[in-house]
């Protein structure tokens, strides 16, 4: 089975590492990621002005295209797949703006598309049990903190996509992938998102007591299903060090990247070129490469 | 009974210090009163109360004499461990079927002696005790229940879940122990009937953002009382429940489901404010040195004494009042840290907690909708009993000769719900005289 696929700005040029290892994983585990066609940037942030359409016409313009393509709609990245699937929610529901869109994008889209994240096809199309059939090399004794951010959670009326609070789909994905997923408090923190823009101090310190809390814990490594979450407690770990001596850094992955060392991929795909922190000594040292 | 056969008789539905209140003046006034009571013993909520606001005197202290009062007045017949089955007729003459739960003791030999709870090797959590302290499968709900006789939860009994045990039979001196005993209806007829059944809390579990009542030293206010009462689950002494350490940083957090139409229950629960304030000052009165913090959105304090009792709370006994939300509760190592806003501030604040008490809402009684239906009377979207007119009908419902009295028509605190309850006994001997 295809699925058509929104990769976003980020996973062409950040996170490149992002989108080739679900594209190669997918192959593996029977389905194909279809690139949707002349795709543009999702417009990053979910407008919270009530009366912003502006805002919303880049996500709309994608769904109405989507929808000439097919029912449904894969991301990857968290942000895009807030933005697209609020967007869509709203304009599902929004009588008023759903017009006001459509006379501005000269598009007639009723809201009609289901947009997936890749978590929700490995959960439910697939199927965490099936997908530990699949797995070739089990991440044994990898002591993991499944980091879930904002984005693929809240609100929570709008994503419906997990328990807000307390939710489980990165554990059990885990635990499918045969790894040891690290139960932390601050899961579901904030990781400073774009104020590692204006005032990078601000997102160094959510970074910092995110994966403390964490490497507290007893986690080895970290994994998150964000570009910009990655942003901010993988490349921001060469800061904290510097303000924070003792601090020692720990790898952090795109859960697409332990579902391909685990899926046996070549460890030359994985990208870890775009990883700031070197995950290959921590894969040597559990035997994982 | 009239001459007209209209029946001077009435039933009180609920054992609280509502139920007890009306009984007692309308047993006062003459007229014969049927108690039901779904427990296995009268006092209600109040009698898990430790002390009560604006005076600071212990709950119980006011509370025994009332209850041993209805236990003994000659006009007062108490039906306890019983549920209303069927209403049937109208004012003057109703007739009501109730079911009689099986204590499995037969009341009329019990001497109340008290040595098969002694000996009951079963210890499970209890519920008075809001899961903190052990009870045991055969109980009464205090040392100074009335009536002072036990039932046994067949749910934690050894010998009904396994088959073997059968200590309480052995241990009885008076052979009152009966594991035959089955459920029976009793069929009564009234003139009059007072609903006065009460509140529940809306459950801890309910709040994602306070860990879904996973964090053991998260609490609810109703075990903060336990936890101070004497009788409660640590004689009295601040102990937080998951390691029994004297916390030293406890945080209250006020209207925990009241007020938030978003999520929880749009309403106010009108007596969070004021035993949020006594629960912060008896902590600080028992552990000095310890710091109680308080989250609130608004305080209101409108009772007689009341605002005083604030303002004592803040300059006598050093409570800090924090005006803001708190966003999320989680578990670091020993502590509970808490995420809140100060919103006169504009900072937010992080404390690392040793317990947290949740003033959650009160909500009506899980049967409320049920009873209601049975006696054809009306509740508003939430369960509470309507009342006739919410200005000058706050007693009567749509049915002459229902009355209904204390939290079951509303949040109240004691003062209101016993006012409350005086004006429906009053109503009910006023139908009466007409008669």
């Amino acid at each position: 089975m295809d699925y058509l696929y929104f990769p976003g700005c980020t996973l062409y040029t950040k996170a490149k590492n992002f989108d080739q290892t679900a594209r190669n994983c997918s192959i593996l585990l029977g389905f194909e990621l279809k690139e949707m066609d002349n795709w543009t940037c999702c417009g990053a942030t979910f407008p919270l002005a009530t009366d912003n359409i502006m805002a919303l016409l880049a996500p709309s313009r994608i769904l109405a295209k989507a929808k000439q393509e097919g029912d449904t709609l894969t991301t990857l990245c968290a942000i895009c797949f807030n933005v697209i699937k609020r967007t869509n929610k709203l304009i599902q529901t929004d009588q008023e703006k759903r017009e006001k869109i459509n006379n501005f994008i000269e598009m007639n889209y009723q809201g009609d598309l289901k947009v997936l994240h890749y978590l929700e096809i490995l959960k439910n199309d697939i199927g965490f049990l099936k997908l530990k059939e699949k797995i070739k090399k089990p991440l044994e004794g990898l002591k993991t903190a499944p980091y879930y951010g904002c984005m693929l959670l809240r609100p929570f009326e709008e994503m419906e996509f997990d328990d807000k609070e307390r939710p489980t789909i990165f554990e059990e994905f885990l635990l499918a992938l045969g790894a040891q997923p690290v139960e932390f408090p601050y899961k579901i923190e904030c990781c400073g998102s774009f104020q590692s823009v204006g005032s990078p101090e601000v997102a160094t310190e959510c970074a910092y007591r995110i994966l403390s809390s964490a490497i507290k814990q007893g986690a080895e490594a970290m994994v998150s299903t964000c570009p910009m979450c990655t942003f901010n407690i993988d490349h921001k770990q060469v800061d904290i060090k510097k303000k924070y001596l003792d601090f020692k850094s720990i790898p952090v992955f795109y859960f697409t990247q332990l579902l391909g060392i685990a899926m046996g991929l070549d460890i030359q795909t994985l990208g870890f070129d775009q990883n700031e922190i070197d995950p290959m000594p921590l894969l040597r040292e559990k035997g994982l490469v | 009974m009239g001459d007209n056969g209209f029946l001077k008789r009435v039933m009180v539905i609920g054992g609280g210090i509502a139920g007890i209140s009306a009984a007692i003046d309308i047993g006062n006034g003459g007229y014969e009163v049927l108690l039901v009571e779904r427990l296995p013993s009268i006092g209600g909520r109040m009698l898990q109360l430790s002390e009560t606001f604006p005076t600071l005197d212990c709950a119980q202290c006011t509370l025994t004499p009332k209850t041993v009062e209805t236990g003994q007045h000659p006009k007062i017949k108490l039906l306890t461990y019983s549920e209303i089955e069927e209403v049937k007729g109208k004012v003057g003459d109703f007739w009501v079927k109730i079911r009689r739960k099986p204590t499995y003791v037969d009341w009329t030999k019990c001497t109340g002696c008290g040595l098969c709870q002694e000996k009951c090797p079963s210890k499970n959590p209890s519920d008075f005790d809001r899961g903190m302290g052990m009870g045991k499968a055969i109980y009464t709900l205090s040392p100074q229940a009335v009536p002072n006789k036990p039932v046994i939860d067949p749910s934690k009994c050894r010998y009904f879940k396994e088959g073997k045990c059968r200590v309480c039979e052995k241990i009885c001196p008076v052979h009152a122990i009966d594991y035959e005993q089955n459920e029976s209806f009793l069929e009564e007829r009234v003139g009059a009937i007072i609903v006065a059944i009460g509140f529940d809390l809306i459950p801890k579990e309910n709040f994602g953002e306070y860990g879904y009542g996973l964090i053991p030293d998260v609490i609810d206010c109703l075990a903060f009382e336990r936890l101070n009462s004497a009788s409660g689950p640590t004689n009295g002494e601040i102990r937080r429940p998951s390691d029994g350490k004297i916390p030293k940083e406890v945080v209250f957090i006020q209207c925990c489901g009241s007020r938030d139409p978003a999520r929880y229950m749009p309403y106010c629960s009108r007596v969070c404010c004021m035993y949020t304030a006594k629960h912060a000052r008896l902590y600080k009165h028992k552990v000095h040195d310890g710091q109680a913090y308080i989250f609130y959105m608004d305080i209101r304090s409108t009772g007689k004494g009341y605002e005083e009792f604030i303002q004592q709370a803040i300059e006598e006994d050093g409570i800090l009042y924090l005006r803001g939300r708190v966003s999320r509760i989680f578990r670091d190592g020993e502590k509970i840290a808490v995420w809140g806003v100060d919103t006169l501030s504009g900072k937010q604040v992080h404390i690392m907690a040793d317990l947290v008490v949740l003033a959650t809402a009160i909500v009506p009684q899980p049967d409320s909708k049920k009873l209601a239906n049975i006696l054809g009377i009306k509740t508003d979207e939430h369960g509470f009993f309507t009342e006739s007119d919410r200005k000058i009908k706050p007693i009567e419902t749509g049915i002459e000769g229902i009355y209904i009295a204390g939290c079951a028509q509303g949040p109240k605190d004691i003062a209101d719900a016993v006012a409350h309850a005086n004006a429906s006994a009053s109503k009910v001997q006023a139908l009466f005289a007409k008669y």
